[in-house]
């Protein structure tokens, strides 16, 4: 069975997700973050996932609806939502209590294994591989990671990990280093092993999986980690949602994503093609179905359904679902949410290393 | 319109042999159009869209891939408790068993299933046409006049009249007077669409005379509109007014893809009238650094590095550095190697025009590359269908 988590609010991402969590904001032209991990189970052959709620779940259960775009409207398993109940009476931060309140559900799966990810993450990654290590590890516990490219401000968690790899330390940090082994939020182990961790942790007043469950019982419990080598963008901050939107414009990137065997899945929503009309002028750019371009664009995504203007000039921006951008508007390092509206004319620009962010549903 | 009274039958066992390499493997309803669709995503849509819920395919050459298209249904939203899409194909019964011998024949052959919908109106559609079109309304016209037949009509220029079935009318009412299939001299431009509605019992009772009758056609423009004509029954036309093609020629075929790239296009994308057609996992499509793309339509999963120009791809379709697509229709998953060159062609689905190679028709005769064929550069001067 896989569950997967959804953050709470993250500061680090602003306007962004003041009214959704990360893992239901849209990326990479027609996707939601969501998607991944969930793609990545269904890719994984794990028929039975399930979903823990966290607070703005509307979007949520709007986007997933009954999983069919994903292959889970099934008769047996399938998708499920796992909510979180008070218990004695309140619902406390973190995690922990989410998963403890949904124990008895999760036990009576047939499955063997768990796999727990975190949806606030790009990457694609055939889970069967995973298990293939937990199983000739003989571990109790399985953590996946990737090395960091570079530099990665907003919070992580690093783990040191010895050739073999056993997992030694792991370390929540506000930034993961370049080279450092930044933990991809993917968790493997029996089912036995989740009801123990869970159980033990949260009736001794835990509240954080990660934290509680497994750091602070680390020598309870023997930890292998499992390296990931493809593309991993883990959206933590605005730079990181911006930088992981302009990774996939990179042909080779764009490629392992999303054109090999295990392929993304998401909401459908029977947009037409997209219209390029006689004065449009695209250059490295991704386009989802449904838009209506006129004007000019550069190195930046445009969602579905985005209508752009004669004499537009747009460069370095991310432009969601069904914003309007009118004729001979200027935008530059510039975050549209969905439905906005920039009206004739209007010149809006942001800076390479802070982008502006215009909210949804906005008329400028 | 009450929804459960109207039944839809669309026939798409045609093989569509004026599309030539593009319909040898797939019936032509299956085959590709404007970027996304195929060519039965548009009735299918007009019938989700118009409230008519109970849809009857009738499937008889190639029917393999358009099968496994059509599914559940899901795609139309036709996938219901009471009701949905049902793949009709002929099949055998005690006394053996009959291909579809005629659009009647094929209609008669299901009258049990008709029987068992029990609906109170029959509406034939056909599989070929490129259109959208509100059948509700339609039908309210067909109730309106109290007639025992509506048959859609479509103004054409007078020159090309004798091509069509032509329907003669009642200038006031428009009820029909005289049916000529093909006629040298016409006295009217009204084509029939191959769209009727009839009263069930009505349309039983005529298809069940023309199965009796020895040497029949079994065809509705031939044989069952003209036998309903001499009993002076009640058939009215419908006028539609809106863009109408019949896509059964290479030509026309090319012509309609090309019709979508007018700045206005003939039906709005964007509508509330959306046509429905599967949507495969594929990303956003990809526009490079070199590429330039002009008066196009693209879908996704495709990545441009080259030249496009006035041309309508599929989805999964790579463009490669310096290649020029002028004019054209390219199929999913189709590969342009660097350099290459196509005009005034439809490139079906998984070819690969090798780097270098020029493939060029014009107007009146569009070069083809059928299903799957990998086009080497010293293939110069490609055969033209």
């Amino acid at each position: 069975m896989g569950i997967i988590k959804l953050d709470g609010a993250n500061s680090m991402l602003k306007e962004l997700c003041e009214h959704r969590p990360v893992a239901s904001l849209p990326i990479a032209g027609r996707y939601r973050v969501i998607d991944f991990a969930v793609s990545n189970m269904v890719n994984s052959g794990v028929g039975n996932v399930g979903v823990l709620l966290s607070a703005n779940a509307r979007s949520i259960f709007d986007h997933l609806r009954s999983g069919k775009d994903w292959d889970l409207a099934r008769h047996r398993g399938g998708l499920s939502y796992l909510p979180t109940d008070p218990y004695d009476g309140q619902i406390v931060s973190g995690d922990l209590q989410g998963l403890y309140c949904n124990l008895d559900y999760i036990q009576h799966t047939a499955a063997d294994y768990i796999i727990v990810a975190q949806a606030d993450s790009i990457y694609n990654l055939d889970f069967r591989s995973v298990l293939l290590f937990h199983q000739n590890t003989g571990t109790d516990i399985t953590m996946v990671y990737s090395r960091a490219k570079d530099d990665i401000p907003g919070s992580a968690a690093v783990m040191k990990v010895t050739d073999n790899g056993r997992v030694t330390d792991i370390a929540k940090s506000m930034t993961a280093t370049k080279g450092a082994n930044d933990f991809l939020g993917v968790y493997l182990m029996s089912k036995d092993t989740f009801v123990k961790v869970i159980t033990t942790s949260f009736e001794r007043g835990g509240s954080d999986f990660l934290m509680d469950g497994i750091i602070r019982h680390m020598d309870e419990y023997s930890i292998f980690a499992y390296e990931h080598k493809g593309y991993v963008a883990r959206i933590n901050s605005t730079m990181a949602y911006f930088n992981a939107n302009k990774d996939v414009l990179n042909p080779d990137i764009w490629a392992e994503i999303f054109m090999g065997d295990n392929l993304i899945h998401t909401k459908t929503k029977d947009a037409a093609p997209v219209q390029y009309k006689d004065t449009a002028r695209v250059v490295n750019c991704l386009v989802a179905n449904g838009c209506e371009i006129r004007g000019e664009v550069e190195n930046s995504i445009l969602f579905r359904d985005v209508k752009i203007g004669e004499g537009v000039k747009i460069k370095d921006s991310i432009i969601m679902e069904r914003t309007v951008i009118e004729d001979n508007a200027m935008l530059r390092n510039v975050i549209c949410d969905k439905n906005v509206k920039v009206t004739q004319d209007q010149w809006l620009k942001g800076a390479e290393n802070y982008p502006l962010i215009i909210a949804k549903g906005t008329t400028i | 319109m009450h929804k459960t009274n109207c039944l839809a039958m669309i026939l798409a066992g045609g093989q569509g042999s004026r599309l030539g390499a593009l319909t040898k493997n797939i019936a032509k309803p299956a085959v590709p159009f404007g970027g996304k669709y195929r060519i039965i995503d548009f009735p299918l849509s007009n019938c989700a869209n118009s409230g008519i819920d109970k849809v009857g395919v009738l499937t008889q050459y190639r029917p393999l891939e358009l099968h496994t298209y059509l599914g559940t249904g899901n795609a139309w939203d036709l996938d219901r408790s009471n009701g949905g899409v049902f793949i009709l194909p002929p099949y055998a019964r005690d006394k053996g068993a009959d291909w579809y011998k005629g659009t009647a024949d094929a209609i008669y052959q299901n009258l049990n299933f008709i029987d068992m919908m029990d609906p109170e109106y029959v509406l034939i559609l056909s599989g070929d046409h490129i259109y959208t079109m509100d059948y509700a309304k339609m039908l309210a016209v067909h109730r309106a006049n109290k007639a025992d037949a509506t048959i859609g009509v479509f103004e054409v220029p007078w020159d090309e009249a004798p091509r069509f079935g032509i329907m003669n009318t009642d200038a006031v009412d428009g009820r029909i007077i005289e049916f000529e299939e093909k006629p040298a001299k016409p006295k009217s431009n009204l084509a029939s669409m191959g769209i009727y509605i009839f009263n069930r019992e009505f349309l039983s009772k005529y298809l069940e005379d023309d199965a009796a009758v020895e040497g029949s056609s079994h065809d509705f423009g031939k044989n069952i509109i003209p036998a309903m004509l001499a009993d002076n029954a009640r058939l009215y036309s419908y006028a539609f007014e809106g863009y109408w093609k019949d896509v059964g020629t290479i030509e026309s075929l090319w012509q309609a893809n090309m019709d979508l790239l007018a700045d206005e296009p003939p039906f709005s994308f964007s509508s509330s009238w959306t046509i429905y057609s599967s949507n495969p996992s594929l990303p956003p499509h990809y526009i490079g650094p070199e590429a330039k793309v002009h008066n196009s339509m693209l879908n996704e999963g495709s990545q441009i590095l080259g030249e496009v120009d006035h041309s309508v791809l599929f989805s999964g379709v790579k463009i490669g550095k310096g290649a020029k697509v002028t004019n054209s229709v390219i199929m999913p998953f189709t590969k342009i190697e660097e350099n290459a060159v196509v005009d005034h062609a439809i490139v079906a689905q998984n070819c690969v025009i090798s780097a270098g190679a020029v493939i060029t028709g014009d107007d009146g005769a569009i070069a083809v590359v059928p299903e799957g064929e990998v086009v080497e550069a010293q293939d110069e001067g490609q055969q033209v269908s």
